[in-house]
């Protein structure tokens, strides 16, 4: 048995499945904990022997002679692309350090099983090609979410709304053909990214949900990669794409406005998912082959920086309960390591120079001003409003009269764990941004090329040439 | 054997590498959670600045040595990638280049030279302060960012020193942050920092599309500063340098942006004498003196800039005269300096001479600057044992205000202690009204999504407002 004989992909995939499988018989919340961070571990690790494989052309799509699902349903599902291959990974990582970071105080408010259900569901959506069954694992994505909201009791109506309105959209674009396809299916994208005037839901999910099920259900921005996977290969016409890319600004500077003026650190972080997911929806949009390079940086980079500005904020919360911003908390003294993440997540997710987010910053700018000026200029006004927002959420939680506990609440070694590993990927991913840069670079080229007139109804195509980057060869066949 | 010119490569590595190690060997710890102790932040410090200010002495010696007055430390594309699928061929690359030059040089040597010296001074006025290693933290990340600034021979190489030294003066700004006062000055000063790296950050993509480079040298030919030679329209220079004209302005605390300047006292003595009285403020009219090439060809641009140097003088000058603690009075005193050295930039443009008044005159005034911020603690000590020895007040002249007509008098003294009321007005009438708009657009915001959740008559339950600690047992 050679590496490239083991499923690493499908490992990646269903080894969560089978962990929650377990970890839902257990009742002890620590005993929980330990499986769901055992199989988890395994999991990530498949993930990233799944990338390097991909990357170094060992499995040039990721899939393996020994695969089990063509064998039940006689097609390739699961593979990687130039795409797909860093977001894996990442998506893997994103998770696992959520169940690291996970407090006692929430183990028994925090679904471990629906965290690896989650899991499976998200890393088997990015590791997914085919518009029928990718349109399948968005429809039961939303579905833990939904699920945890009625647990605990909270209004689910515009979570419903919403997502009934997602997936009616997704249905509808498969459904049709032609441009009108292209227009449903973009209209999706645009509600399961939180476009205004359709995200409302994203606050409200996480105010209602918890902070952890709502950072890793919208994080990996699963609304790019429906954009990329069913959007693009469809060629929506160009007028569609000025008033998405339009739609998409305004949300972009609307959002981190908004994330200015909120009172509560849930709604802050909230508001910045969406200005990022706009912008990097607006590099897209904008289809130059710099501005999409820099979208997709920076996707890269948001899945990292907000992630880890999203744990640092629930592992606050974890101590101190939901942190409002009408008051300085003064919580500097009491937690310095996680100042010190807050900063650093924060300052990644707005391209501050030298962490994983300045070069995609840069280049979704430096495209944007070649599209218009105009935009370039709303690009630069959004991304400036998002570091105030940072700066002043800092300020208020970290800043003002030192806050005085009868009891330590420093940082726990799980949490210190997850805080250097975060750290490590922004700064040496800041520092050395070439080869991300790169693939990037491989992947806007193709997706540029799908875009042509010439090859826009050919979604096998896109395949194809996908799996081709890298002087890879066409998928295996399992048949 | 190896050339002068190979020594001074040599020489110019380890000008960027000293900050850079110092910034890693105080960085990393704090990121574990094993922040150094006082006497080896103070080695660290010392020894980093030291190496590097005798390196930029080792390139000046072989610029004067050779006559070379421009050494290039090419560090070659961080980033590069090459565009040739369907329609235009695209490139985008970003260059870490650095530049020794006539202006580069005394500003990195003066850089090198007071972060040394307040680095010193710091040491013993922040003894055993909680924050100690904070300062100092954030003390490397300013000297990191003001080396890479002054030395950039690319605007995006200068954008990120700028960037860095913008973060590092505002969270300086709120390092006594146990006080809610030194949290809201800091956050005002990063406001206005965001407007000026936003201005910059447009003005280095404009640049790039306008020249296909965002290299000086590309810009400005190889001759060296200041006698380069620009090939832009005057249209497109007066577009590139008002866009760096307000970044500068954000930075240098012109005229509107002149008030966080007096903010930015809340932070520590050390701090404010280094940057907003010597360095941080002197870094937009630095700008200006590295794009001079621009102002040659736009006399608009030059006006413009003439102008604004000249009514921040004026205004600083009338403030200045009124202030009544020292740091204040200071601030308003270097700011004065600043717009003078603005306005002899834009005159440049007429008397290229003027250019090394400017850079002279930005050295002399950041040293003067740095002594009289340092010793202004101990001054008023003095001032104070003066006093108690003759038993009395010491006499206090009346203020300039008093040569004014006496039906201005009333109103300047008014305008000099409100400061202008350009704060006033720029709360008034755009922080104001844009915080209202968007709290406008959340209270909408949420109105509608009670309405979807069928609660509009029942408010969904606040979120707590208390702070409830869990001991660190229940976290783990």
């Amino acid at each position: 048995m050679t590496v490239v004989s083991i499923p690493w992909l499908e490992l990646a995939i269903f080894v969560p499945l089978a962990g929650a499988g377990l970890v839902g018989r257990i009742r002890d919340p620590l005993a929980a904990l330990r499986w769901t961070l055992a199989f988890g571990a395994v999991a990530l690790g498949c993930a990233v022997i799944a990338w390097l494989c991909f990357a170094t052309g060992v499995a040039p799509d990721g899939t393996s002679p020994q695969d089990v699902v063509p064998r039940i349903f006689g097609e390739q599902v699961f593979s990687l692309d130039v795409l797909s291959a860093p977001l894996v990974p990442l998506v893997a990582l994103l998770h696992f350090l959520t169940a690291l970071a996970t407090a006692r105080t929430k183990m028994t408010r925090f679904s471990f099983t629906w965290l690896l259900i989650g899991w499976s569901l998200r890393v088997a959506t990015f590791g997914c090609t085919s518009p029928e069954t990718l349109s399948v694992l968005l429809s039961l994505n939303v579905v833990p979410p939904y699920l945890e909201l009625v647990r605990r009791g909270r209004p689910t109506r515009v979570y419903t709304l919403h997502m009934g309105l997602f997936l009616g959209l997704l249905l509808a674009g498969l459904a049709a053909s032609g441009s009108l396809a292209a227009v449903l299916l973009m209209a999706a994208v645009l509600v399961r990214s939180g476009t205004f005037p359709a995200h409302l839901w994203v606050a409200d999910l996480f105010e209602n949900a918890s902070f952890g099920t709502a950072l890793l259900f919208v994080t990996p921005i699963t609304g790019m990669y429906t954009a990329v996977r069913l959007v693009v290969p469809a060629s929506p016409p160009e007028w569609i794409l000025q008033v998405i890319a339009t739609a998409s600004l305004v949300t972009a500077v609307y959002a981190a406005g908004m994330a200015i003026v909120q009172a509560e650190t849930r709604r802050v972080f909230s508001y910045l998912f969406l200005s990022h997911a706009s912008l990097i929806l607006v590099g897209l949009e904008l289809h130059t082959a710099v501005s999409l390079s820099g979208a997709l940086a920076l996707w890269a980079s948001v899945i990292v920086s907000l992630g880890g500005l999203g744990l640092t904020l629930r592992a606050l919360e974890a101590r101190f309960g939901r942190l409002s911003l009408r008051s300085y908390h003064g919580l500097y003294a009491q937690s310095p390591s996680l100042a010190i993440c807050f900063l650093l997540t924060g300052l990644a997710s707005v391209g501050f120079p030298g962490t994983i987010g300045f070069i995609g910053a840069e280049m979704l700018v430096d495209g944007a001003i070649t599209a218009n000026p105009w935009i370039g200029v709303l690009v630069v006004a959004a991304s400036a409003l998002n570091g105030i927002a940072i700066i002043r959420t800092y300020l208020m939680v970290f800043g003002g009269r030192r806050h005085m506990s009868g009891v330590a609440t420093h940082i726990t070694l799980r949490e210190r764990i997850a805080v250097l590993t975060l750290a490590t990927l922004i700064l040496v991913a800041g520092l050395w941004p070439q080869p991300t840069v790169l693939a990037n670079h491989r992947a806007a080229e193709i997706l540029l090329k799908t875009w042509s007139p010439s090859e826009r109804e050919l979604h096998e195509v896109t395949k194809s040439v996908l799996h081709s980057v890298g002087g890879a060869s066409p998928p295996l066949s399992n048949g | 054997m190896p050339d002068l010119g190979q020594y001074a490569i040599i020489c110019a590595t380890i000008v960027l590498l000293a900050p850079a190690t110092l910034l890693v060997v105080l960085g990393i710890p704090s990121l574990v959670g094993r922040p150094l102790s006082e006497q080896s932040i103070q080695l660290a410090g010392r020894w980093a600045i030291m190496v590097a200010l005798l390196a930029a002495l080792g390139v000046l010696g072989v610029m004067l040595s050779t006559g070379e007055r421009h050494v290039v430390l090419d560090l070659g594309a961080w980033v590069s990638v090459q565009y040739s699928g369907h329609g235009p061929s695209t490139h985008y690359h970003f260059i870490i280049k650095f530049e020794f030059d006539r202006l580069s040089v005394p500003l990195v040597i003066l850089t090198l030279v007071l972060c040394g010296t307040v680095g010193a001074f710091a040491t013993r006025y922040l003894h055993r302060e909680p924050g100690f290693n904070r300062f100092f933290v954030l003390f490397a990340v300013f000297l990191l960012g003001m080396v890479t600034a002054s030395l950039a021979d690319t605007i995006e190489t200068l954008f990120a020193g700028w960037e860095l030294v913008g973060l590092s003066s505002a969270l300086l700004i709120a390092y006594f942050h146990d006080r809610p006062a030194p949290c809201r000055n800091g956050f005002h000063v990063w406001v206005v920092y965001r407007v000026s790296d936003a201005a910059l950050l447009l003005a280095a993509v404009v640049l790039h599309h306008l020249t296909g480079e965002g290299d000086f040298d590309q810009l400005t030919g190889n001759a060296p500063w200041p006698h380069a030679q620009v090939a832009l329209t005057p249209s497109q220079a007066l577009t590139v340098g008002l866009l760096l004209l307000l970044a500068a302005a954000g930075k240098s605390a012109l005229v509107p942006f002149s008030g966080w300047l007096p903010r930015a006292m809340e932070g520590p003595t050390p701090s404010s004498a280094v940057f907003y009285g010597a360095l941080s403020v002197h870094l937009g009219a630095f700008l200006l003196l590295r794009m001079s090439p621009l102002i040659t060809i736009s006399v608009w641009l030059a006006i413009v800039i003439v102008g604004l140097g000249f009514v921040t003088a004026v205004y600083a000058y009338l403030v200045g005269t009124v202030q009544t603690d020292i740091k204040s009075a200071l601030s308003f005193a270097s700011l004065a300096q600043v717009g003078i050295i603005v306005m002899e930039i834009g005159l440049g443009h007429w008397v290229p001479f003027l250019w090394y008044v400017a850079l002279v005159h930005l050295l002399g005034h950041a040293c003067l600057r740095t002594l009289q911020f340092v010793r202004a603690p101990s001054l008023l000590q003095d001032y104070r044992n003066l006093e108690n020895a003759l038993g009395e007040r010491l006499p206090r002249p009346p203020g300039p205000l008093v040569a004014a007509p006496l039906r201005l008098r009333g109103w300047l003294y008014r305008f000099a202690l409100e400061r202008g009321y350009l704060d006033a007005i720029l709360i008034d009438y755009v922080v104001r009204p844009f915080v209202r708009l968007f709290q406008w657009f959340d209270r909408l915001e949420r109105r509608w999504t009670l309405w979807l959740d069928g609660q509009q008559d029942s408010p969904r339950k606040p979120v707590p407002q208390e702070l409830h600690p869990q001991p660190v047992e229940q976290v783990r």
